[in-house]
């Protein structure tokens, strides 16, 4: 995978993580590009389109699209169940995730991704086994501030 | 707000809120200016800030720079936060550096430090942060600084399974920035046996990384089809409920399984009986599988389901070589054209078009094309109407094409703009391939124009004018065609265009119908004239002058058109210079001397189309953009090529049509009678084809006494092929089938005659044999300035080797004088370049695996290597480079077929470049070995 996007039905970018290194104009180009194409279609339109020469694999999930950036030799079907993986990932851990939450605990949202895919490959399919990551963080962060009181 | 979950930080919230509250752009902006001044004050400022301010103001900045605004500070803060203790310090440090890389190098010397103490953690946790890092930034400095450790972490007995997924991929990304730091030797088997591995997801990481160093070293990596297969059988034999949490959505392992079969696609099929029984095996459940009916209704279970099953035809596919698999995923594929999903029939529509390359599927494939006509009509979505169009076009052959391409015509009246050209194209094509009958080829041209004419390109419509006059068939029948076309009220400017090119030269051949004669024809295309371009114009104009030749009697009222005013003195050059010299040519010229100059245009060098050339163009990746070589595409503007003619006995216009060169037409614009400037005239033939660099090849001559490098010509047709201060020798050839023809352009650079001058052909042993040349005799005196023609016509009878030379001998100031020049007839000219697939190079390249048919050599880049330059050089060589074959996109992969007079010799090659060693390994196959080796030697020598 090159790269994902998560946007909002308004075009609003919410999350974007890059697998292959791009300058970050061409980034902010690819992306704003991406987002008109894709606003453009219409719903029962197939989730897949060439565009320059990668795939484009997208999903949308209530008012948020997720937009993956796949090689020509990889799998289509499957990428849009690595987006429904994610998806589950972020629902199981915010209890019904909505745009919201990840407007506002982003930085969450990049550790969950970071524990399904790594350098754009799948690591680890079980959603068990990433939960279990991504409580062990949790439980670690919690230890250590155990001491402190938290400040503003 | 909604609530924030343990650890929060409140200050992030309230700005994140803050902005999700601005009214305006302008008021999100003040309020993000105001935070950016707060927080680098913070930064500055006296008082230190503890890890939780630090952690929440580089959280703030990453927020602000997800909103699209460029981060310049805080940077430092962020690869503090690194070595914090606390693990939430340290994570958001990392996503901050993940997320704005900086290669600074000041600071990627500290994160490495960070990182290298954090891969000394036995927490797995702190671990895989700081992989999630290295394999975030991946860059070379990253790849230097750990491509030791990782590799390590990742066979080690006692790391953790969760390290080893990591550690598998980030390898992988390492590995991906720098190819060099590959482990090997006893790591091969080593990470070969992560396959077996007790873990499914330490299996599903490795795999990944397994596929990227197969297709770098598919030789060393060999082991792991057989370890691939099992591990695949063991996955589609197992019922969903014995892999548990790897089962997804009762389907098992459906990552596993894809990745599976991605990495046996590097190969060809298994050599041993017992491990390529179990893959069809394998294969063939996959395809009952596909049958049964659904276990769930959710998209979920049928996307894995048939993302499994699409890999698996695509394996079928690569193998090509079990016909009953590859019906039955013909038939599978079949039953997707009519689901609901638009999604499968997308994807359906994609693999068949694969499907229908191959020999054993293609009938099939064909079986469904009353569907794929019906997708292509109604489908809803473009993306999958183009999937139709582009199988369509892979499934026509000589059966089906009238009938396809009748339909694609239908279909062009209402298709969507964005495939319309290609649409054209693909018409084209076909109709160009499949022809039988030539009539059918101008009905469908035509067609495209009335239909479609703004999408139809100057390509398309110069090759029907060159399919025209190579075919003398079909000529009275265009030139009907054509005039009929052009009575249509209105009519495209291609049409015009076409239609004046063609009566230009065969109207005479339907003037005997008093509906069709002479003025009536040139009052059809006058009647166009006004509402056209200048440059159709100007093509009329030519028309017209061809007229005055095949219509004596209507020469009269071609005159008048071209004293107009709107002619004579037209504001466009182009036309008034045309308007003039055409009537003076009209006036002055004996009917004789009409004849020769307007004579009918000799047949174009038959090449590969031109449109497909184009075609392959449109498709990234498959073809490089300069395919379209010299020679091979009859580019410039005919209305240029049909003065051509015209203006053979007038220096003046020689010069300002000079592109008509570049038409690759067997008549060069050579001055017949002596040029009035000197060695600038060479320039002013050669000119236009090399642009400046042959400026700047003249310029050098006067430095150099002597240029001569007859190697270069290995890869290039057309040049200066000698030159010292007395003469200039160019040379321009074309090839085709086994035939050549060579223009040698001798040139006088002195102010004085050369007397003598005398040309004979040296063949070193029985080369005059193999390759038959004949030369017509020059005139002994070469006058000062002058430049001469000499054609040289070649035959190849069969395969040789080394290539014959000139001597040229003259006198100049009395003083003999003697050169020897090879000429640039190496055997690799009389290739005809063949297109293919990965799976048919591969099988003819393993059937020519002999002793007796391979060539190699390995050899030192002299000088550095430059794979675009080498990249020029190939393609100049005459055989087909095919991209994207060899998995590694380094690597030049080719072929071709030498013609010889009663022998065709089919030859593969490959070129190997080394970029950290500087070297190159060459091998070529072919039935022949002395033809492996002659090819070999050749091409070698140009690095």
């Amino acid at each position: 995978m090159q790269f994902m996007l998560l946007f909002s039905r308004q075009g609003k970018l919410r999350l974007q993580k890059w697998y292959v290194a791009h300058p970050d104009k061409l980034k902010k180009k690819i992306t704003r590009e991406l987002i008109t194409t894709i606003l453009a279609r219409k719903p029962k339109m197939c989730s897949f389109l060439e565009w320059k020469d990668v795939k484009i694999v997208y999903k949308r999930y209530a008012s948020l699209y997720f937009c993956c950036a796949i090689e020509q030799d990889a799998n289509e079907l499957l990428t849009l169940e690595i987006i429904h993986r994610y998806v589950e990932l972020l629902d199981k851990y915010f209890g019904s995730v909505c745009e919201l939450d990840i407007i506002f605990n982003f930085e969450k949202a990049y550790f969950i991704l970071d524990e399904l895919l790594l350098g754009g490959e799948i690591q680890e399919t079980s959603k068990k086994n990433v939960l279990k990551a991504i409580a062990a963080q949790d439980l670690l962060q919690e230890v250590s501030y155990g001491d402190t009181p938290i400040q503003l | 707000m909604p609530a924030v979950r343990g650890d929060g930080m409140r200050g992030l919230s309230v700005f994140i809120s803050d902005i999700r509250n601005c009214k305006s752009k302008e008021s999100e902006i003040k309020r993000i200016n105001k935070e950016l001044a707060n927080i680098r004050s913070k930064f500055k400022g006296d008082r230190t800030l503890d890890g939780y301010q630090k952690k929440k103001y580089v959280c703030k900045l990453l927020f602000i720079f997800l909103l699209g605004h460029d981060i310049d500070f805080g940077h430092m803060e962020a690869v503090n936060l690194l070595s914090s203790n606390k693990y939430s310090e340290k994570q958001i440090g990392y996503l901050f550096i993940s997320v704005l890389v900086n290669t600074n190098s000041d600071l990627i010397k500290l994160i490495i430090q960070s990182i290298k103490n954090d891969l000394q953690s036995r927490n797995p946790i702190h671990l895989n942060l700081a992989m999630q890092c290295i394999a975030n930034i991946g860059s070379k400095e990253m790849a230097e600084a750990f491509g030791y450790d990782i590799p390590k972490l990742l066979v080690s007995g006692d790391t953790m399974d969760v390290v080893k997924q990591s550690a598998a991929l980030c390898l992988l990304r390492l590995f991906r920035t720098s190819q060099e730091m590959i482990p090997s030797g006893e790591w091969t088997s080593r990470i070969i046996h992560l396959l077996n591995d007790q873990h499914m997801g330490v299996v599903t990481a490795a795999t990944s990384l397994i596929d990227a160093l197969v297709k770098k070293n598919p030789e060393e990596y060999k082991g792991c089809i057989s370890l691939a297969v099992s591990r695949l059988s063991r996955i589609v034999t197992a019922s969903y409920t014995d892999l548990q949490d790897y089962t997804y959505y009762f389907v098992p392992a459906p990552w596993l399984s894809v990745k599976l079969l991605r990495l046996l696609q590097n190969y060809s099929p298994p050599d041993d009986p017992g491990v390529r029984g179990r893959l069809n095996e394998c294969l063939e459940t996959i395809l009952n599988k596909a049958q049964e009916a659904p276990k769930s209704k959710k998209v979920q279970h049928s996307n894995a389901k048939n993302a499994v099953l699409f890999e698996a035809i695509s394996l079928i596919i690569h193998n090509d070589s079990e016909p009953n698999l590859l019906v039955r995923a013909c038939n599978q594929l079949g039953q997707f054209l009519s689901n609901r999903e638009t999604n499968l029939r997308y994807l359906a529509l994609e693999s068949m078009c694969l499907l229908a390359t191959s020999e054993f599927s293609h009938e099939a494939v064909k079986k469904h094309q009353e569907v794929v006509i019906l997708s292509m009509k109604m489908e809803k979505d473009v993306s999958v109407r183009q999937q139709a169009v582009d199988l369509l076009y892979a499934m026509c052959d000589k059966t089906n094409a009238e009938e396809i391409v009748q339909e694609m015509l239908n279909y062009l009246e209402t298709a969507d703009y964005s495939i319309r050209e290609e649409m054209v194209l693909k018409v084209a094509i076909l109709a160009e391939k499949y022809a039988t009958d030539y009539t059918w080829y101008v009905d469908v041209i035509l067609n495209l124009i009335r239909i479609a004419g703004d999408y139809v390109s100057e390509e398309v419509w110069y090759r029907v004018i060159q399919i025209v006059i190579n075919r003398d068939d079909v000529q009275g029948y265009a030139a009907k065609t054509v005039f009929e076309a052009l009575q249509a009220p209105a009519c495209h400017e291609n049409m015009v265009k076409v239609g004046g090119y063609i009566l230009g030269e065969f109207g005479n051949l339907i003037a005997g119908d008093q509906r069709s004669s002479p003025l009536v024809q040139f009052q059809l295309l006058h009647s166009k004239y006004h509402l056209c371009s200048p440059m159709t114009r100007a093509l009329l104009l030519s028309t017209y002058v061809k007229f005055v030749n095949l219509f004596p009697e209507i020469k009269h009222n071609i005159q008048e058109v071209f004293k107009q005013h709107s002619n004579l003195r037209s504001a466009d050059a182009e036309l008034q210079q045309r308007a003039s010299e055409y009537l003076q040519l009209s006036v002055i010229a004996s009917t004789d001397v009409l004849a020769t100059v307007l004579e009918e245009m000799p047949a174009f060098p038959e090449r590969e189309s031109s449109i497909l050339a184009v075609l392959k163009k449109k498709k990234p990746g498959r073809v490089p953009e300069n395919e379209i070589r010299e020679g091979r595409s009859p580019n410039p503007a005919p209305s240029a090529n049909h003065t051509e003619a015209v203006s053979h006995s007038k220096p003046s216009t020689v010069s300002a049509n000079a592109s008509a060169d570049l038409l690759g037409l067997s008549t060069p614009p050579a001055s017949q009678t002596a040029a009035p400037s000197n060695t600038g005239m060479l320039v002013d033939v050669l000119g236009d084809m090399y642009g400046g660099q042959q400026q700047t090849q003249q310029n050098n001559s006067f430095a150099a006494a002597q240029s001569y490098n007859p190697k270069k010509f290995v890869c290039k047709n057309n040049g200066v092929l000698f030159e010292n201060d007395l003469v200039q020798i160019g040379v321009k050839s074309e090839f085709r089938q086994n035939l050549g023809r060579i223009a040698l352009f001798h040139g006088n650079k002195t102010p004085f005659p050369l007397q003598n001058y005398e040309t004979t052909i040296s063949s070193p042993g029985d080369l005059g044999s193999k390759l038959v040349i004949q030369v017509k005799p020059m005139d002994p005196v070469l006058e000062a300035g002058a430049q001469k023609l000499q054609v040289l016509n070649a035959e190849c009878v069969e395969d040789y080797i080394d290539s014959p030379s000139m001597n040229i001998s003259f006198i100049y100031n009395n003083v003999p004088q003697k050169i020897n020049v090879k000429l640039p007839l190496t055997i690799n000219k009389f290739f005809e370049p063949t297109e293919m697939n990965g799976e048919s190079f591969f099988a003819r390249w393993k059937n020519l695996g002999g002793e007796k048919q391979r060539a190699q050599k390995i050899f030192k880049a002299t000088p550095p290597m430059d794979l675009v330059a080498a990249r020029t050089k190939v393609m100049g060589f005459g055989m087909q480079l095919l991209d994207g074959i060899d998995p590694n996109p380094d690597n030049f992969v080719c072929a071709g077929i030498i013609h010889a007079r009663s022998s065709q010799i089919g030859c593969l090659l490959r070129l190997e470049p080394n970029k950290q060693a500087q070297m190159y390994r060459l091998t070529v196959r072919s039935s022949k070995e002395t033809v492996s080796q002659e090819i070999c030697e050749l091409l070698a020598d140009q690095f």
